[in-house]
């Protein structure tokens, strides 16, 4: 029996783009693109296992090696650190994590920096990083009210065009790390499916 | 008593082999105490995997810790013979922050060092003794080798801060081109480093590779002779060279090495030369050992018994103990797993099952 490939894929539009590449790279499952509510799909024959995650658990699959290799954003990666290689930039789905204010937001070092975000620990870096001292209000959405309701002076989120931004009168005001898809893999899996996993790579390099 | 494989769970069975494996190469057992003074992790904090460490005031007021490590108690009580090497083993639980589920927990240990003049055949003979124990865990194993000395020398070449070199070296742990590339920019070093990540596999891909990529020439021999020596034993099909094996290089130096066995995520084996720690530790000796983290071979094994046992007997309330004792020790002497009960348990799933009534033994299902 060929050994399969477990690949978590991220629900949503990024997730359909990387399975064509995959599929390009000769890791092909049609029935992926029929309409259905399934969550798992096979194809034995180029022994690949597809399944669709929640983005932000792509990582969890991964390191636990439920998955052998998935696609995640830097965002995931930065935030949980997860034990496991970083194959591939692919260089979609990019965005970039950022601090955002309303636009009258003038920072007074003497007071305790608000921070609210969804990336405690990204956000504790950078700032650490600074020498700043803050006080971290995690929330798990909504974010950008946070500032207009006086809950916390700036955020830490995902910005792509800016638009939410703009809509509730918040403007980038540091850009923290540039954002985009990744490949990982289990570092167990890498050891014993290299064959497969490299093929994938190199693959995508070439796309 | 004979004891059967089937009674052993996997982690014991390997834990067992083990022993016996390090005791016939001549590895003496140290045992020690489950505490330790506090103070030692203070002072090599970095060299723990986990930060936490749970922690006591002793009677006498002293502040104490249940191990988090077993290495750093070893060599703190280890003595120095110049010549000579010390080759222990031990068989410990450690208590450490798990990763995955942030809180503490008991982890079976199993590992040797070796302390004294480590010579080139001390390292082989430590790394024979690592692919056998990852034999005797699973037929699908691999020992991924890195050699510090290696790396820090394309690491030195590019003359970075110290955070910057942290990150590279975290790069090279992930295997990461892309995020070096933007760290270390373009020439030479760069290149090097480039190279160290994408070159990976068997020895005897690796080593020519190596020659490209300006590693020093007796760095290869190093890597090259111990891969021989490992060679003579028919293992170099499983050894693999990889330098995204990176450990603290406070602490380590030359090679370091990870086992991987097929079906478990994460590694099962760790270990490596940590010449720096001894010598921070105030010791002139040189040092080599690694662990088996047994804990994670819990769920290697995935088949599951279609029984809880073999025979299930029912017997009447009226029925004379010595009469229920007879039957058990009947069956049970046919070698078959039993187990005597005034009612049939919920959810038990028994092979067999059999009435006791009036010293009369009626069999009332039978799913063999």
């Amino acid at each position: 029996m060929k050994t399969m490939l477990n690949v978590a894929l991220p629900k949503g539009r990024l997730g359909e783009k990387v399975y064509d590449m995959f599929a390009k790279a000769g890791f092909e499952c049609p029935s992926i693109k029929e309409e259905s509510r399934k969550l798992i799909f096979e194809n034995e024959s180029a022994g690949v296992r597809y399944f669709w995650v929640k983005p932000s658990d792509v990582a969890i699959y991964v390191e636990r090696g439920a998955a052998d290799i998935g696609v995640a954003g830097k965002d995931i990666l930065l935030e949980y650190s997860p034990d496991v290689y970083e194959l591939f930039d692919l260089d979609i789905g990019k965005c970039r994590m950022a601090v955002a204010a309303p636009s009258d937001f003038r920072d007074n070092p003497e007071k305790t920096l608000k921070v609210a975000t969804k990336f405690s620990n990204i956000a504790q870096r950078y700032y650490s990083s600074k020498g700043r001292d803050i006080d971290i209000i995690h929330l798990n959405g909504s974010i950008e009210i946070a500032p207009i309701l006086g809950l916390s002076d700036v955020i830490v989120d995902i910005v792509e065009t800016g638009t939410t931004l703009k809509e509730n009168n918040l403007e980038v005001f540091e850009t923290i790390v540039p954002i985009s898809a990744r490949l990982i893999a289990n570092k167990s899996s890498f050891m014993f499916k290299s064959g497969q996993i490299e093929k994938i790579v190199n693959s995508m390099k070439d796309m | 008593m004979n004891i059967s494989d089937k009674n052993l769970k996997n982690e014991e069975r390997v834990s067992f082999a083990l022993r016996a494996l390090y005791s016939k190469y001549g590895y003496a057992q140290y045992k020690m105490s489950k505490f330790e003074e506090y103070d030692l992790y203070v002072r090599n904090k970095d060299f723990l995997i986990s930060d936490g460490v749970i922690t006591f005031t002793d009677t006498n007021g002293r502040l104490m810790a249940l191990k988090p490590d077993v290495t750093l108690s070893i060599i703190k009580n280890c003595t120095e013979a110049e010549g000579t090497v010390q080759k222990m083993y031990y068989n410990e639980n450690v208590y450490r922050v798990s990763g995955s589920t942030k809180s503490f927990r008991e982890i079976m240990q199993v590992g040797l060092e070796c302390i004294g003049d480590i010579d080139a055949y001390c390292i082989s003979e430590v790394l024979l003794l690592a692919a056998r124990s990852l034999m005797t865990i699973s037929d699908e194993w691999v020992l991924d080798i890195s050699h510090l000395g290696i790396l820090n020398d394309v690491i030195d070449a590019l003359c970075l801060d110290e955070t910057a070199k942290r990150e590279v070296i975290k790069c090279v742990g992930e295997k990461n081109l892309h995020e070096a590339t933007r760290l270390c920019g373009d020439g030479e070093a760069a290149d090097r480093i480039r190279a160290l990540i994408s070159t990976y596999g068997s020895v005897r891909e690796v080593i020519p590779r190596l020659r490209d990529a300006g590693v020093s020439k007796a760095h290869i021999k190093e890597l090259g002779d111990l891969t021989a020596a490992l060679d003579m034993y028919g293992l170099s099909k499983n050894l693999r060279i990889d330098f995204s094996v990176v450990d603290d290089i406070k602490y380590y130096n030359g090679i370091v090495f990870k086992g991987y066995v097929h079906g478990v995520p994460t590694s099962v084996l760790s270990g490596g030369q940590y010449d720096n720690l001894m010598k921070r530790m105030g010791k002139k000796a040189g040092a080599i050992g690694f662990a088996v983290y047994l804990d994670l071979l819990e769920g290697l094994s995935s088949k599951s018994e279609k029984y809880d046992v073999d025979t299930l007997v029912i017997y009447d309330e009226n029925e004379p103990a010595e009469s229920v004792a007879q039957t058990v020790a009947r069956i049970s002497d046919t070698g078959a797993s039993v187990v005597a009960q005034r009612r049939v348990p919920e959810k038990l799933r028994y092979k067999k099952l059999i009435k006791l009534s009036d010293g009369e033994v009626t069999v009332l299902e039978d799913n063999a």
